[in-house]
């Protein structure tokens, strides 16, 4: 078991002729996910070949789903043209849109988030600019490498995404059912919440890890829904307790502003809800060593 | 990014919100020139991005040409929380009748934007809404169908505008609401919005943020930008498109991925708590490519700053594999020469490690020292400066 994906999932690929879509559609190949073919309005009709896999070139999203049963979309598009994606991939009702895309202007999300919600909020968004989502063994749609970490009992969710390689690589010898990046954009689809509250009912699901780091209140407010409805142990992390007020730490939304969004204050947070919080990586992968020991 | 007042008026002028005349100075001769030609009461406002300017003595009221003059040089070269003033802004004098206070701003935790009005203004923002939550009418804005004139005016009675002027803050509303959207800010504040004597409605000061992953589709967004105020190093770094912060440290600090590198910058100074409290001298992020051009980029800014002692290089090779990350250190090496002065202390992990790590031996540059953990390079990174 697994949550948002699995190795059922038929994934398309937005960008699919693209450079990193063509690099990483190799990788997810790789890693055994059933990617199904892409979308380029442009290159319609055409094919894309990995490997002895040759792969379909859809006109649009609806048309990948008519035609293959997809039921993800993975986008790797430019900023500029991200929300018409994403806009494109709701309105074709796709259950899963995984959007990797880094330096989308913070309104187009906003507006790409109401968008999702005026449409009844059908598709879960992951991202953007963020690593997508990896169960272990079964399929990968993002840029996570999948050799890693194996599959195991570790539910992972994390802003960023190479302290998820991070994390995953300190505890690969326990392994990890989802390990999931939600993105370190200001706005951004799936939240620490939501992956938390799939993992508590995934029921190979035994322990979370959670990764966090300055900006926004996210933390805290994941810290009052683990306490009101988390019964798994969580582990937490947070990156930026040495990050400058009103310094942008590489992460759209990595700011410290005023006393809002400081590393200490989302920390007291998660130990107020019962999560342990280690002070660096290593000290977090040892807390959920003792975790997993004490299952 | 954020803009100057004198930036945010001239947007607000673009938008036809109502707002003064006023006149950019940066000498106290041309503040006098600018206050004869404005003619009657002037304000001379300090240019910083900080608030609390008032307070700080950087707004002055002159009543002629020679309080203006009086009021620059006691302004110009005013150091206020550490913002040193260069610019000032001349405004025409406004008759005030009353003040009021309004933003449109991105809100995170809902996933949206929100509109903050108060028939209070004047004061600052946080204080406001600590001390009367109630005169703060926080009204959500829909990102698809924005400030349009009835949702202006339910935000205006919100806020409790007497009915007189509901139309007319409305319209201003919807004016500021066009500057949010039409140059993708994350932040327009008019703090205060005032009634004139004369009944107008005028935008007498103006916050506003932009967001520059926007700049794309902003060509002009390049020029409001105050290279002269930022970091020399900064700068540097940005040309190169490095994502590089300024602190005040001495371990160099080179990484991969946003949430890595500021994981590296709390695990440096913990270990410098052992080391004389050394403390990590940046933030760079090189992204995940990696290649020998941007290490050589980035670690010939980090070089560049003196402050650094020695560098911590800390790399999760994750689809750029670590052979290609050391090989770019190799190189970078080389391309610096003689430049390279300070001890580098490399750890990699990830994909292809052995064959990264051994690169890196074989190459046996006699400044670079592997470290096998995050916490081991952290340490000895840490010990190398304060040696």
């Amino acid at each position: 078991m697994s949550i948002f994906l699995n190795k059922d999932s038929k994934v398309i690929v937005q960008g699919i002729t693209g450079g990193e879509g063509t690099k990483h559609t190799a990788l997810m190949l790789k890693a055994g996910t059933q990617v199904v073919g892409g979308v380029n309005a442009r290159k319609a009709g055409t094919t894309v070949t990995h490997g002895d896999v040759e792969l379909p070139v859809f006109g649009s999203v609806v048309e990948a789903i008519e035609q293959t049963g997809a039921d993800v979309s993975i986008a790797f598009v430019p900023p500029a043209f991200a929300k018409d994606a994403a806009i494109e991939a709701i309105d074709a009702g796709i259950p899963l849109l995984v959007i990797i895309t880094e330096g989308i202007p913070v309104g187009d999300s906003a507006e790409l988030w109401a968008y999702a919600q005026s449409k009844g909020n059908t598709t879960r968004i992951i991202g953007p600019n963020c690593p997508g989502i990896i169960t272990p063994g079964e399929s990968l749609v993002g840029i996570t490498p999948a050799t890693i970490a194996g599959s195991g009992p570790i539910g992972l969710v994390s802003k960023s995404g190479t302290l998820t390689y991070q994390m995953m690589y300190e505890l690969r010898e326990i392994g990890f059912s989802t390990a999931i990046g939600i993105g370190g954009d200001p706005i951004i689809g799936t939240t620490h919440i939501d992956a938390l509250a799939a993992f508590e009912a995934d029921p190979d699901t035994k322990a979370i890890v959670m990764i966090g780091e300055i900006g926004g209140d996210a933390e805290e407010r994941a810290a009052d829904f683990i306490k009101a409805n988390v019964t798994k142990p969580v582990v937490g992390y947070v990156a930026g307790f040495t990050a400058p007020e009103g310094k942008t730490m590489g992460h759209a939304g990595a700011i410290v502003s005023g006393s809002a969004g400081t590393a200490q204050a989302k920390k007291e947070a998660l130990e107020a809800a019962g999560v342990k919080v280690g002070k660096t990586p290593s000290e977090t992968a040892a807390l959920m060593r003792e975790v997993i020991a004490a299952l | 990014m954020d803009l100057y007042e004198y930036q945010a008026r001239d947007l607000f002028e673009k938008y036809e919100v109502p707002v003064l005349a006023g006149i950019v100075a940066t000498t106290p001769e041309e503040v006098r020139a600018a206050a004869e030609k404005l003619g009657g009461v002037v304000v001379v406002k300090a240019q910083v991005k900080v608030g609390g300017r008032g307070k700080a003595g950087g707004v002055k009221v002159a009543k002629n040409p020679d309080e203006a003059e009086e009021a620059a040089k006691a302004i110009l070269g005013l150091d206020i929380k550490g913002h040193v003033v260069r610019t000032v802004m001349v405004a025409a004098g406004a008759r005030i009748a009353q003040e009021f206070y309004f933003s449109v701003l991105l809100d995170r935790a809902n996933r949206s934007y929100l509109s903050l009005t108060s028939v209070e203004g004047g004061m600052e923002i946080e204080q406001l809404a600590v001390e009367k939550p109630e005169a703060l009418a926080r009204v959500e804005v829909d990102p698809i169908t924005g400030i349009d004139a009835a949702k202006a005016r339910e935000i205006a009675i919100a806020a409790n505008f007497p009915d007189e002027l509901v139309e007319k803050v409305a319209d201003v509303f919807v004016k500021l609401y066009a500057v949010y959207t039409g140059e993708d800010a994350t932040l327009v504040e008019v703090n205060p919005l005032v009634l004139t004597e004369e009944g107008d409605i005028v935008a007498l000061d103006g916050k506003v943020s932009l967001d520059e992953n926007a700049d794309f589709r902003h060509p002009g967004h390049e020029e409001l930008k105050d290279t002269a105020a930022e970091d020399p190093l900064e700068l540097k770094a940005k040309e190169n498109d490095l994502n590089y912060v300024k602190l005040d440290g001495q371990v160099g600090i080179i990484g991969n991925g946003a949430g890595l590198v500021m994981s590296t910058l709390d695990v440096v100074a913990y270990a410098g708590e052992a080391h004389g409290g050394v403390k990590p001298a940046n933030f760079l992020d090189i992204g995940g490519g990696a290649s020998a051009e941007v290490m050589a980029a980035g670690l010939d800014v980090i070089l560049g700053d003196e402050q650094v002692k020695s560098v911590f290089v800390n790399v999760f090779g994750g689809i750029t594999a670590c052979d290609a990350v050391a090989n770019g250190i190799v190189k970078a090496l080389e391309i610096i020469g003689d430049g390279a002065t300070k001890p580098l202390v490399v750890r990699l992990d990830g994909n292809n490690v052995e064959e990264g790590r051994r690169i890196l031996q074989e190459a046996n540059h006699p400044l670079v020292t592997l470290a096998a953990t995050m916490d081991e390079g952290a340490d000895k990174a840490a010990e190398l400066a304060n040696a």
